[in-house]
């Protein structure tokens, strides 16, 4: 079972294809943010080096955030699409988890902490189960010092992963049990993302293409602020 | 250019420059198969303007239904395609990003070529789905609440921008003096009607730079603002007519000059706000008047749509053939000038 995995949530492009939850190849282009540019070449890339053709795909699947607005849009938009056009479903995983995803044998409490601009994180908590990482708070959206309060009273180990990490690292400085995943952990991953989807294909936990969206979590900004204008 | 002896072609065009998401597919440029447009403006109604956010997140909601209809009414199939076309700009960036983007996801799935479209040269290319046969030069204006543009095309590809605004938009001053009238947005079709009922002399409001080739519409917006503050009992009706001539005057005037200094023989307009009836008259007046052709499309192709997209992308794929897949979104983009 073919599995196309997208996540654009970060300033990261990370295309996978897996068959039977086992990746045949994955794409990963940091930093820049230029998913409108990079996405649709790696997908197409991908496909032309593992020899699949698009329409041999069973799924798609996609990272919906919460993160950067303007990458969502490009993953998202592409998700749904091809999965509209080649009439199969679409697997939607909130970004944060395929950042705990791969520390599912860290062994403590992994915090997941997304760059979300304006001095603001989003983030998640995750505890390892068998087979995987089980989420134990709401996805969030505040200042790194919310979930700093949150973590000290928790008195837990922490891991401390995602790319809100290091902007903030002056205030999880102060959090004595807690300790840095590191670079490697500092995205979601599209290969985390190729082995929770295609779990979710063969139990049906999917959508369909038109229903998928990004989880915004900020109420619209841009309408608060253009309301607060007049 | 295309022979006779290729098949037809048909394009799908995407636009969502800004707050329609719009699909359509185009034969060769100028046969309409379908044309659907689903338009935002009660969502932004309440913010009397389109908020950027907001037409972006409408826009992903509202892309797959909208492309799928586009095809079910065409009765075309993804591979009956020739090419699939998005708009790359200019327009919201964020808004801009979900049209390139599903574009691009149908090409890549059906292994069609990409044809990026400059929305605004798109407008021009909107004359030739209502009338085949128009042949350049041309003098083009492209009025709208995002565009005022004054534009000769000398020949397919070429084109000279004239004049532009150095401030608001035609549309945007509609807009912002129907809703200093309290006639609520979008404020182009209320001022049109309310214009009907009132005399156009009433009051005199300023033509802005008068013998060059630009337009400027914030000064007549303060005009009209000091008027109805110093006049309370001003009649509405003949401050709209009033307003709406000052307009017109500035817009048909510039029309005339450029189509004279470009020779000419054919004047087109296109946006939103050539859905104005008096400004449908105007230059109607002005063709007869010069011995020149007016071509007025349907409102419908006037105002932001997919069908414009697929076919000015026609016109290019034949010129420049398909954009690289890893051509991005140009929210600033103008019109190409003439070399
Ligand atoms: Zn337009």
């Amino acid at each position: 079972m073919l599995v196309l995995a997208i996540d654009t949530a970060t300033p990261q492009v990370a295309v996978a294809l897996g068959d039977d939850g086992r990746v045949r190849g994955e794409i990963r282009l940091v930093g820049r943010r230029r998913h409108a540019e990079q996405l649709a070449p790696a997908i197409a890339y991908l496909g032309e080096q593992t020899r699949v053709r698009l329409e041999q795909l069973a799924a798609v699947a996609v990272g919906i955030g919460p993160g950067l607005f303007t990458g969502l849009r490009v993953g998202v938009t592409t998700a749904k699409v091809m999965a509209q056009t080649l009439r199969i479903p679409v697997v939607a995983v909130p970004s944060p988890d395929l950042v705990a995803y791969p520390l599912r044998h860290a062994g403590r409490l992994i915090a997941v902490v997304l760059d979300a601009r304006r001095r603001e994180v989003f983030h998640a908590r995750y505890r390892p189960v068998p087979g995987g990482v089980q989420r134990v708070s709401d996805y969030a959206v505040g200042p790194a010092a919310d979930l700093v309060a949150e973590l000290e009273a928790g008195a837990d180990e922490v891991l401390l992963a995602g790319d809100g990490v290091e902007p903030n690292r002056p205030q999880f400085a102060s959090l004595d049990r807690a300790e840095e995943a590191g670079p490697e952990f500092e995205v979601p991953s599209a290969t985390a993302l190729v082995e929770l989807a295609t779990g979710r294909v063969e139990r049906e936990e999917f959508t369909s293409p038109w229903s998928v969206q990004p989880m915004y979590l900020r109420a619209s900004d841009a309408e608060l602020a253009w309301g607060q204008r007049r | 250019m295309v022979t006779g002896a290729e098949p037809p072609a048909p394009v799908l065009g995407i636009e969502t420059s800004c707050d329609e998401t719009a699909a359509a597919v185009v034969v060769d440029g100028r046969e309409v198969r379908s044309s659907v447009v689903s338009s935002q403006v009660d969502l932004h109604a309440r913010f009397g303007g389109v908020v950027p956010e907001l037409a972006s997140r409408a826009h992903l909601e509202l892309i797959g239904p909208v492309i799928a209809e586009a095809l079910g009414e065409a009765a075309t199939e993804l591979s009956d395609l020739a090419a699939v076309a998005a708009c790359r700009g200019p327009g919201l960036a964020g808004a801009l990003l979900v049209g390139v983007s599903a574009a691009k996801a149908l090409a890549l799935v059906a292994g069609l070529p990409y044809i990026g479209v400059n929305h605004l040269e798109a407008h021009l290319y909107a004359a030739w789905l209502e009338e085949p046969d128009l042949a350049p030069p041309l003098a083009v204006l492209v009025v709208s609440g995002g565009h005022t543009l004054l534009v000769t095309m000398e020949d397919h590809g070429r084109y000279r921008v004239v004049g532009q605004t150095v401030d608001d938009a035609a549309g945007e001053a509609f807009d912002k003096v129907a809703r200093h009238l309290g006639l609520g947005y979008p404020g182009g079709p209320a001022i049109d009607a309310l214009a009907r009922q009132g005399d156009p002399e009433a009051i005199r409001f300023p033509r802005a730079m008068p013998g060059e080739p630009d337009f400027s519409f914030a000064g007549l917006k303060t005009a009209v603002v000091n008027h109805v503050r110093h006049h309370p009992d001003a009649a509405v009706p003949d401050v709209a007519a009033s307003f709406q001539a000052a307009v017109i005057d500035q817009l048909v005037d510039k029309l005339a000059t450029a189509a004279d200094e470009a020779d000419a023989p054919t004047l087109v307009l296109g946006g939103g706000v050539a859905a104005n009836s008096a400004l449908r008259e105007r230059v109607a007046t002005l063709a007869a008047a010069t011995g020149r052709r007016a071509f007025l499309p349907a409102p419908a192709l006037c105002t932001d749509n997919g069908a414009m997209i697929a076919g000015a992308a026609w016109w290019r794929w034949q010129a420049f053939g398909p954009t690289p897949l890893d051509d991005g979104v140009e929210p600033t983009l103008g019109l190409p000038l003439a070399g």
